[in-house]
């Protein structure tokens, strides 16, 4: 796929890409299927039930018959909701939770962009998302919808700061915002050499941030079906809201993936002796592992209060993740210059 | 200039969080909530009045139709009523089977209001945990009285079914069991960050203000009030057995949440011993006349349930009917004190207090 990129763009390779967008765009939908399958049956067996069982072997095409289910309903706009906003915004959640995907590298040859600014472009787009949430919500012409939309509001700026600048350490270490670079750098040997060890601190941060970003439990404030009944997607049905939820999954896809290649040294094995299998194996374990962990987590926690999740992004996630560049800064000027 | 406006915002009664079909009209500024005003009677039926031309044994079914999630202590407070007024000799080995459901039901009963808590406050989990434990309470009622939800169990003078071969027994494994799960319980909930967050100090109240919205079980005994009526006015076979009336002391949610995990583990231990004690054999229906006519005169008798004091006022002009039946029912007189609590709190602590009380509906509305 690199070799392709770096070419000058002919019909040729412009068919090729297009080709190559549709296979990948596949992909995304299937890890979305069975993402949705496997977080129904990892809570399930976490929560004395069996999960899905009934459609298809093992239930594996449960979430198909979902979304068929969801195709074919009506599509319902409340009376009183601003048509056009309400139209607009599953699209633009749904898009930005794309897009952000093609900087992801997956191994040393397979990745679709090779961005210099890849990590702000990430950081940049996904914010879009929470847009699509707000409008969602005040469109709807619901009160619990526009509460849920003013929650996710207040929820991305108070941790999409921290989330940026706990990877700040990362980006100091490696000297570099392209994601290739980024993995390349935590290369050569064992697993401590990953950015995970080294940047602990921040790795912390980050994940609790994107937990937050990802509007999961124990942030799921947005959504919160115990006080906003459904929040900012509540007047939402059929196809539009099958769209937000898409969107929410390729995120999972998206942060799992991003925290592997930030934290976890994308491809590289954990040990020289384990180089033999191929990186796009270790790519995927971990990738698995945290999104496994997301799930782990729904299970465990209960819902965070909403004054409370404020003063965490900003009393307590921003000083560590600032505190994290500053040792990191410092460690680089006395040790490595 | 921004104009800023309140907003008046219906919960319920088809919230997911109102337990029922409660509703609550709330005025929100952001999400502060400057007024609120609970709105009941989504699920009246008058059963008070329907049983003005019942007789006392077909009012019953009736009583558990209430409270649903706690039917036998309901069964349990109109026929103790009834044999109040007529001086009704109820049989041993029958008082011990109302005793161990009532006690059983007050577990089932607090499995599920931490279940459901813990799901308002945003952890499915322990909702299905509780619902596991508490099923097997269910199967037990299950197999005593052929009934899940609605028991239909007690009758004036006795119960209805006496135990099945090997009931008692399943009865003695299930208490170490659940001693047993209540550990799991604070092991996975009692002592997690968020919470605490979310519950200490949520719904302060002290014990004047208690007192004066005339709050009971365990509503009251977070402020530190000891008082339960199965210790201080013994019903029942209650004062042969020990046990504790555990306390809180803030008057928080998080106290009621400890107060009743508490009683849970009291609930058992006098389940323990009333197994024990329970005799081999014995006649469970006392000598009751055909026709079931309580003497003219009025009669209030009160008990506790796990939501609190349950009481029942019968009229009776001696006929086989009640003239007048009235029932104190501890949900609708613990939620007196909600508009109180909510004002300045946030809509998400509307879900905790609210969850704290304990109510359920088909009590509130009678």
């Amino acid at each position: 796929m690199g070799a392709w990129l770096n070419e000058p763009l002919t019909w040729g390779s412009a068919l090729i890409l297009f080709l190559w967008s549709t296979v990948f765009l596949l992909i995304v939908l299937g890890f979305v299927t069975y993402a949705i399958y496997y977080e129904r049956k990892v809570i399930g067996w976490m929560q004395l039930r069996i999960g899905p069982n009934r459609v298809g072997p093992f239930g594996l095409l449960q979430t198909v018959a979902d979304i068929f289910k969801l195709l074919i309903k009506e599509d319902t706009i409340p009376r009183r909701a601003d048509r056009l906003l309400f139209i607009i915004a599953p699209a633009l959640a749904f898009i930005p939770s794309f897009t952000v995907l093609a900087v992801i590298p997956y191994t040393e040859k397979l990745y679709f962009a090779d961005l210099n600014v890849g990590l702000l472009y990430y950081v940049a787009l996904s914010g879009i998302t929470t847009l699509a949430m707000v409008l969602g919500g005040w469109a709807s012409n619901n009160k619990y919808a526009l509460l849920g939309g003013m929650r996710s509001a207040a929820q991305m700026i108070s941790y999409e700061v921290p989330l940026v600048i706990s990877i700040v350490g990362v980006i100091l270490l490696s000297g570099s915002l392209n994601l290739r670079d980024i993995v390349a750098a935590q290369g050569g040997g064992w697993f401590w050499s990953w950015n995970l060890f080294p940047q602990i601190i921040g790795f912390i941060v980050f994940y609790i941030a994107a937990v937050s970003e990802l509007n999961r439990t124990p942030f799921d404030l947005p959504e919160a079906e115990s006080e906003l009944v459904a929040g900012y997607h509540v007047e939402y049905s059929g196809f539009r809201f099958a769209f937000f939820m898409l969107a929410e999954y390729v995120y999972v896809y998206a942060i799992a993936a991003l925290t592997t290649v930030l934290f976890l040294g994308g491809w590289h094995a954990p040990a020289p002796f384990l180089d033999f299998v191929p990186g796009i194996i270790w790519f995927l374990l971990k990738f698995a592992f945290i999104v496994f962990s997301l799930f782990w987590i729904r299970a465990t926690f209960p819902r965070v209060r909403v004054d409370q999740l404020m003063s965490l992004g900003w009393k307590v996630l921003l000083p560590v993740a600032l505190l994290n560049v500053f040792l990191t800064a410092l460690y680089l000027e006395l040790f490595v210059k | 200039m921004i104009r800023t406006e309140e907003l008046l915002l219906n919960v319920g009664p088809q919230h997911p969080s109102t337990h029922g079909v409660f509703r609550i009209v709330v005025k929100l500024d952001g999400e502060v909530i400057t007024e609120a005003t609970p709105v009941m009677g989504y699920l009246h039926r008058g059963t008070e009045k329907l049983a003005e031309s019942l007789n006392f044994t077909q009012i019953i079914p009736y009583t558990d139709r209430m409270d649903y999630v706690s039917a036998m202590t309901n069964n349990y407070v109109l026929v103790h009523a009834v044999e109040t007024m007529m001086g009704l000799e109820v049989p041993l080995r029958a008082e011990f089977l109302r005793l161990i459901v009532m006690e059983l039901q007050r577990v089932a009963s607090h499995l599920v209001w931490w279940g459901t808590y813990l799901l308002d406050i945003g952890a499915m989990s322990p909702f299905l945990y509780a619902f596991r434990d508490r099923e097997i309470i269910i199967n037990l009622f299950n197999e005593l009285c052929g009934a899940r939800l609605t028991y239909n169990y007690m009758r004036v003078g006795g119960v209805k079914w006496d135990a099945p071969p090997g009931w008692m027994d399943k009865v003695k494994d299930f208490i170490p069991y659940m001693e047993k799960k209540l550990e799991e319980y604070d092991k996975l909930v009692s002592g997690n960050e968020i919470f605490l967050a979310r519950i200490k100090g949520v719904g302060q109240y002290d014990a004047a203000t208690a007192i004066d919205h005339g709050l009971s079980g365990a509503n009251l005994r977070c402020t530190g009030v000891r008082w339960d009526l199965r210790r201080d006015e013994p019903y029942s076979l209650y004062s042969r057995f020990e046990f504790d009336v555990p306390i809180g002391h803030n008057g928080d949610c998080y106290d009621r949440y400890l107060v009743r995990l508490e009683e849970i583990r009291q609930s058992l231990r006098i389940l323990k011993q009333a197994v024990e004690q329970f005799p081999s054999d014995g006649e469970t229906m006392g000598k009751v006349p055909r026709v079931i006519r309580p003497p003219v005169g009025e009669t209030y008798v009160r008990i506790e349930s796990p939501r609190g004091e349950i009481g029942c006022h019968i009229v009776s002009k001696g006929k086989a009917e009640p003239y007048r039946l009235k029932f104190r029912r501890p949900s609708f007189v613990n939620l007196q004190i909600l508009p109180k609590l909510l004002v300045g709190e946030t809509m998400t602590n509307l879900i905790t207090i609210l969850g704290g009380i304990d109510i359920v509906v088909g009590e509130v509305d009678c």
